[in-house]
């Protein structure tokens, strides 16, 4: 059984966007500040720390999660992805952040990698879903400039962008 | 707006947690899903001096399983697995209605339905749909285990009926039975909010009962039940009847007024969808 004391720090591995890190951190410490502060991924914004706002979803085993309602240590062993594993620095947007440029799904931008990393998992069966069960997929992401509408449209029409760069591909699945 | 320092522990087994409760008591609480938790930590709300995780423990289930004439949750369910389950579908029909409306896809990806049973907010929808249909919480602790019914499990808000040694290792939802329909109705200003009013309700045909289980209003989530129920025509005088007992409480979002009106009109919009329901159920 494993115990850390207050203050005490402990060996943590975790698999960052395919990348292995063995860091040392306090049990008290959030992914959310792991992510940012030891791991220096400051992809994943920090908005309201209490599972509100959604700036801070990413992907734990594939599935959306608030890093910022997570300690660390209590997911040891998962597989993490965020906003930085989409597209590598100054090469080519991912389809979903690209969709995100065209049809105005951001302005100020904070909100994004939430909304991102949101999206990922189902964006390729988005063009069949109606705007009612996009935005229900959507509803824990606040974002206060776009009202939301540029943000369901890029969803919906990311998979066209992977379509356009590679016609072999089938479309929408 | 970070956790406050406690002492870590990760137990692998059920035992060893019967074994940390039983040391540390009330100093110590469960992180399971941690959804209500770690925002509760985040805002020090709550300093525990020690985190009991047991997100780690060994041969756990992630999906519920058919126990009896019920449908059983072990602690790891996380409340996504309700979305995807058939079982819950087919045998828990009301569990199922409500499940879309206890937060967010991604606190649903991590929360479970045990811990949201065992965190007993009046507000939630987990404890009344557990009340209407009145189900069970499986509790342990070194003292062994017992089965708590949900009209003894809830005890004030946020507040459960067990010893400070004990914790939930399962919920236990009764299966759907023959004559018997469900609905869940709740009203919240923005989607995943804290509802202001909710309902489950469920109609038995061969008793001619209808229970209700408000959220939102009250202390605790509590089944109100009335007999006599011929037709249709009867729900609105009942749900009056049933919606007259409850304490509507005032807030910056809702009058007591308002929220007394909610519960009129949910009520009677979610036992007419369980009257029809139940009339589609074929008595075997």
């Amino acid at each position: 059984m494993k115990e850390v004391r207050p203050g005490e720090r402990t060996n943590l591995s975790l698999r960052v966007n395919g990348v292995h890190h063995e860091i040392e951190v306090e049990a008290r410490w959030l992914l959310s500040d792991v992510l940012r502060h030891v791991i220096g991924l400051t992809g994943t914004h920090v908005g309201c720390e209490h599972g509100v706002c959604g700036c801070c979803t990413v992907l734990v085993n594939g599935r959306p999660s608030r890093s910022c309602l997570l300690l660390a240590v209590q997911i040891e062993g998962a597989e993490i992805q965020t906003v930085e594993g989409l597209a590598e620095p100054g090469e080519e947007l991912h389809p979903l952040q690209e969709s995100f440029r065209r049809h105005h799904g951001l302005q100020c931008g904070y909100c994004t990698p939430g909304f991102l990393m949101t999206a990922y998992p189902f964006y390729r069966r988005a063009a069949d879903m109606s705007d009612d069960e996009i935005r229900s997929a959507i509803s824990g992401q606040l974002c206060r400039c776009t009202g939301y509408a540029g943000i369901v449209e890029a969803i919906r029409r990311a998979a066209e962008v992977e379509a356009e760069r590679d016609p072999a591909t089938e479309g929408p699945r | 707006m970070k956790p406050p320092p406690f002492t870590y522990h990760r137990p692998d087994t059920r035992a060893e947690v019967d074994a940390l409760l039983s040391m540390y008591g009330s100093d110590a609480k469960i992180l399971a899903g941690g959804q209500s938790l770690v925002p509760i930590l985040n805002m020090r709300l709550a300093s525990p001096a020690h985190i009991v995780d047991i997100n780690h423990l060994i041969d756990e289930d992630d999906d519920p399983f058919e126990s009896g004439d019920a449908v059983a949750f072990g602690p790891l369910v996380r409340l996504e697995a309700v979305e995807r389950s058939e079982l819950v579908a087919e045998k828990v029909p009301l569990l199922a209605a409500a499940i879309e409306y206890v937060a967010h896809p991604a606190i649903r990806n991590r929360g479970t339905v045990v811990g949201s049973v065992a965190h007993a907010d009046p507000a939630a929808e987990l404890p009344a749909v557990l009340a209407a249909l009145g189900g069970a919480v499986q509790s342990r602790g070194s003292g062994g285990s017992r089965s708590i019914p949900a009209s003894e499990f809830f005890a004030g808000p946020l507040e459960n009926s067990m010893g400070e040694d004990e914790w939930a290792e399962g919920v236990q939802w009764p299966a759907r039975r023959a004559g018997e329909g469900v609905g869940f109705e709740e009203f919240a200003r923005r989607s995943g909010d804290y509802a202001l009013c909710g309902v489950a309700a469920v109609v038995r045909r061969s008793s001619r009962t209808l229970t209700l289980a408000y959220l939102g209003m009250g202390d605790v989530p509590v089944a109100l039940d009335v007999d006599g129920l011929d037709s249709d025509a009867d729900i609105e005088d009942a749900v009056a009847g049933l919606a007259s007992s409850l304490e509507a409480g005032g807030d910056i979002h809702a009058t007591p007024r308002y929220r007394s009106w909610l519960a009129q009109q949910l009520g009677t919009k979610a036992a007419r969808a369980a009257f029809s329901d139940s009339m589609g159920e074929d008595e075997l």
